[in-house]
């Protein structure tokens, strides 16, 4: 049994490829100590994340989504993080209404050098998303018939 | 003049540069108005206005794409059609807009919750103080304002936002009056996250998925190229599950969100009266509260999550 199974949450992050990604990279050659609940996507540019990944992460029983790009102004493609901006806090507004907690889903920027302010950023979403505790989406829409058995992905908690 | 007549009047002199023009009709019962597409002269005779013009006219403009055609319009459809304008899905220049001032529709829902059988409802009055209905147990007295549609009641909106032809005296707007999806948007919002989770899945397991809510949007112009559909990408699976139908309100809600002109026909529509428009009504309180905008209301608008602002105005940049 891993070490880590009961203790670790279930956190899914977006990351630009161009900025966060390097940041998080930055992080981990400067080997500052992050906790590991995190797993990361990499996507194009913050421009690029439909907030639907989120909301389907979410259903899909994740315990938290973070979402990193660059600084605004600091685009690679001049203004995707402009756009990811609106469309973000739209969807934290709307997380409420669907019955799941808006603190389960944070957005940030961190620049490609700023790996320390990286180790702050998932610490801190790490701590949130702990104090919230496991997310219930799981148990609540498996306990309905037509749910399709899990095919792997859980959280380890579970 | 009736102003009905007057409309029917214009719609004649306008049919022969159009090919056609979209209104209501008596439907296969006294209670249910179905959409009439006049292109005859003659047409034009069927065409009824009244409380039971429940329909959203605007949905069917976006298959007319590239012809010219009229549209009947309520307030609430006539910011539908705004709102196409405005996202440049038909072109003003198209569509010939008749106006007539709403007082409001009925909601058919609550009609059935005061008589046995909708289906055998032989008359309908609606002219009076009250609505008449007479069923075979004998006449039924309604009140308005137990029948009209949650839209309604706090409709700003009941004369066409812009038109080309307008009959009648426009009526003022009732201000503070009960706004009950707004109610039902605190209540749920009180409720805790997996409480309120629970809710949703308890709805949706009635959920058919039958896409009702999505044909009857006059916002959802993908077609056949529906997210919900495609297999590429693949959002969704057949599986019958709860979290699959959750998932199309969410991707319906957020496709809406700064669209959306909450003209009701998603809930409307939806055979086992799921109510759905709260999420709808939700993202546009966000939308409203972070962009001060409202959809449909201004032809030159362009909608906030069609643009940005380097800062924003009201997005709170959360420190870490």
């Amino acid at each position: 049994m891993p070490v880590l199974a009961g203790k670790e949450l279930r956190i899914v992050g977006f990351l630009c490829n161009w900025c966060s990604y390097g940041g998080a990279d930055t992080a981990g050659v400067g080997r500052f100590t992050q906790p590991t609940d995190l797993r990361i996507v990499r996507v194009p540019c913050s421009g690029r994340i439909d907030p639907l990944f989120i909301v389907k992460t979410l259903l899909g029983g994740a315990d938290g989504v973070l979402v990193s790009g660059c600084h605004p102004r600091d685009c690679h493609y001049a203004s995707g993080n402009f756009y990811a901006r609106r469309r973000l806090e739209v969807l934290k507004g709307m997380l409420p209404i669907m019955g799941i907690d808006p603190g389960r889903f944070e957005y940030t920027w961190v620049s490609a050098s700023e790996g320390q302010r990286w180790q702050h950023v998932v610490t801190t979403f790490t701590e949130q998303i702990h104090a919230l505790g496991a997310s219930p989406v799981k148990a609540v829409l498996g306990a309905y018939p037509g749910a399709a058995p899990s095919k792997g992905g859980d959280s380890a908690a579970a | 003049m009736q102003p009905l007549d007057v409309i029917k009047e214009k719609i004649r002199e306008a049919l022969p540069g159009l090919d056609c023009v979209i209104g209501w009709q008596r439907g296969f019962d006294p209670l249910h108005a179905t959409p009439l597409f006049m292109r005859k002269p003659e047409d034009v005779d069927r065409l009824i206005w009244g409380p039971l013009n429940i329909y959203n006219t605007a949905t069917y403009l976006s298959g007319f794409r590239g012809k010219k055609v009229g549209v009947v319009v309520k307030g609430c459809d006539s910011r539908s059609v705004v709102q196409l304008i405005q996202e440049k899905l038909v072109k003003r220049e198209d569509v010939v807009i008749f106006g007539l001032p709403c007082a409001g529709v009925v909601d058919l829902t609550k009609v059935g919750r005061n008589v046995t059988d909708l289906g055998r409802v032989s008359a309908v009055d609606h002219s009076g103080e009250t609505l008449k209905l007479t069923t075979p147990e004998g006449e039924k007295s309604l009140a308005w304002d137990d029948v009209w549609a949650d839209k309604c009641l706090s409709c700003q909106y009941h004369n066409a936002i812009i038109s080309d032809h307008f009959a009648g005296e426009p009526i003022a707007p009732v201000l503070g009056g009960r706004d009950p999806a707004a109610e039902e948007i605190a209540a749920l919002e009180a409720m805790a996250p997996a409480d309120l989770l629970a809710y949703w899945a308890e709805a949706m397991k009635r959920c058919i998925r039958c896409y009702a809510c999505r044909n009857s949007c006059p916002m959802c112009v993908c077609r056949d190229f529906c997210i919900a559909q495609t297999r590429d990408p693949h959002w969704q699976s057949q599986e019958d599950s709860v979290k699959e139908k959750l998932m199309f309100q969410m991707i319906h809600a957020t496709h809406l969100a700064g669209r959306c002109t909450e003209c009701g026909e998603c809930q409307r529509a939806c055979p086992v009266d799921i109510p759905i428009l709260a999420l709808r009504r939700k993202a546009n309180q966000v939308i409203k509260e972070l962009f001060d905008y409202q959809a449909g209301v201004d032809p030159q608008a362009v909608p906030p999550l069609f643009t940005f602002k380097v800062e924003e105005d009201n997005i709170n940049e959360r420190g870490w």
